[in-house]
């Protein structure tokens, strides 16, 4: 009786048709797509996307060059060459960040003292060329300039679970 | 007036070059158009939405693809056949173009209206095999090798219990003319009653012929990489797509005429039969095209010692004994064709 249940199963295409009938009426189902460019998901404050050095609201530079975030990048992307100013202050001279070798696991961010480095909520910084992905220090202050505000309002949001 | 202008010989040769443009144009943007139906349907069941930026929903797609195939580089690989590189892809795509010579899309409307009409189409799709063969061996690839000795023992098998499946239909019609075929689908009932689990072999098997899922093995991606077309690109790569989609349109055609009563109106009756017969074939086309997209996103593909399995054990048997039943049936009713 197994042997004729499962021969006429077999040459009736039962479990065909059962799957072809699914993926049909799946057919109908709005889809979940987000339409990219134009829409967008929310993100958390913590999301780790493109790097940016911080300025104090004096426009004084955050980083002191204590070399923290070199030490810890696991993925040894970032370089650092600090001087001592005039004024007596330590500041980077160099700050150069591999953006192919980053692995965006934001312990730059974590290590620094001074919150100068963060990853911020650009994503979407693709560049034609190798070489534009050579972050320096200019580069990375003309992005904390850039994104500054949302910056901000990422470490006020994230303050409190700290 | 007009023809008058003109030798006889040359009025005709320029009306059958009109007549067979009237059916290769449209039946090219059909194959872009089957293209982003492909995708469209297979995102719909996935819950996702298909190509929906170039242009309004995103129907300029294929001619954007078709824009960035031509405009690229071909690429030769180092160590293949240059010659027969070239020629592969150009043979599936003729083949693919040639057998619609034969498919009647209306009453009358044939280009070719030959009494051996199934048999032709029969040697058409035979020689595709050819194309993708020679590609295989051509490309000095491995992956390529594979797909096209995969491909090409694919195709053989099925086209045995193809044949068997048209065999059938072909002593119930008794006559290998396409038109005559679907003439009798009129007088009788379409022939996808009587013949249903043919139908069924049949369609199974022009999924296995055309290589499409879930019996891809020739360009398994997962395993070749792309199979036999690996190596192509540009121009090449597209003709054995439009080959291949043109294939499939092509079999849809097939599996219409054969057990779907061609032209015909679902029911002889006032609203139906006032649409053309020529939209009713492309409407029954569609219908089994959306089946080979729907198989497509349902079904994962076979394994290769199954695929020749359901060929050889299983289709090529029953397909054999239908042919014998059919036969039986005939004769004993009286109903074979010519025994009037």
């Amino acid at each position: 009786m197994a042997f004729l249940d499962r021969t006429a199963r077999a040459f009736l295409l039962t479990e065909l048709v059962q799957g072809l009938a699914l993926t049909f009426r799946y057919m109908f189902k709005p889809a979940v797509t987000t339409n990219y460019p134009y829409e967008k998901i929310p993100m958390s404050p913590r999301f780790r996307g493109e790097h940016a050095l911080r300025r104090y609201p004096n426009g004084e530079e955050r980083c002191i060059s204590c070399k923290l975030c070199e030490a810890i990048c696991p993925a040894q992307a970032i370089t650092i060459e600090g001087e001592v100013r005039e004024d007596g202050s330590r500041r980077a001279r160099r700050y150069d960040i591999d953006m192919t070798k980053c692995i965006y696991c934001g312990f730059c961010q974590e290590a620094c003292p001074v919150d100068a480095i963060v990853e911020g909520p650009n994503f979407e910084f693709a560049t034609e060329t190798r070489a534009e992905l050579m972050y320096n220090k200019q580069k990375l202050l003309a992005n904390g300039d850039r994104w500054e505000a949302e910056l901000a309002m990422r470490i006020a949001a994230d303050a409190p679970y700290r | 007036m007009l023809s008058g202008l003109l030798p006889p010989e040359l009025w005709r040769l320029i009306v059958i070059v009109l007549q067979i443009l009237v059916i290769v144009v449209p039946l090219l943007v059909a194959v872009a158009y089957l293209t982003y139906a492909e995708r469209k349907v297979i995102g719909a069941i996935q819950l996702r939405k298909g190509p929906n930026v170039v242009g309004p929903l995103g129907l300029l797609q294929p001619l954007a693809d078709g824009a960035k195939l031509f405009l690229k580089e071909t690429i030769f690989p180092s160590g293949s056949n240059k010659v027969v590189f070239v020629m592969a892809p150009m043979l599936t795509f003729t083949l693919a173009l040639i057998a619609w010579a034969v498919i009647p899309f209306d009453e009358g409307w044939v280009l070719a209206d030959i009494n051996v009409g199934m048999l032709y189409l029969f040697a058409i799709s035979s020689l595709g095999v050819y194309g993708i063969i020679m590609s295989g061996w051509a490309s000095n690839s491995k992956y390529a090798f594979l797909g096209g000795l995969r491909s090409a023992a694919q195709m053989v098998s099925y086209e045995v219990s193809m044949g068997l499946v048209i065999i059938s239909v072909l002593i119930t019609t008794g006559s290998l003319n396409l038109s005559d075929i679907v003439m009798k689908q009129k007088e009788t009932v379409w022939f996808v009653i009587p013949h249903l689990p043919m139908f069924v072999i049949f369609i199974v098997s022009i999924l296995a012929e055309t290589n499409r899922a879930p019996f891809d093995l020739a360009e398994s991606e997962s395993e070749l990489v792309a199979g036999y077309n690996v190596e192509y690109s540009a121009m090449t790569f597209a003709m054995f797509f439009l080959g291949e989609y043109a294939n499939m349109i092509l079999m849809s055609g097939m599996a219409v005429v054969l057990f779907l009563g061609g032209w015909l109106p679902i029911v002889d009756m006032a609203p139906f039969n006032w649409i053309p017969g020529v939209i009713w074939f492309a409407l029954k086309v569609c219908a089994v095209l959306f089946v080979f997209l729907w198989v497509r996103a349902t079904f994962p593909r076979y394994r290769y010692d199954q695929l020749m399995r359901l060929g050889w054990k299983i289709f090529l048997p029953f397909s054999l004994i239908w042919v014998v039943l059919t036969s039986g049936v005939l004769v004993a009713f009286g109903w074979l064709p010519g025994q009037g």
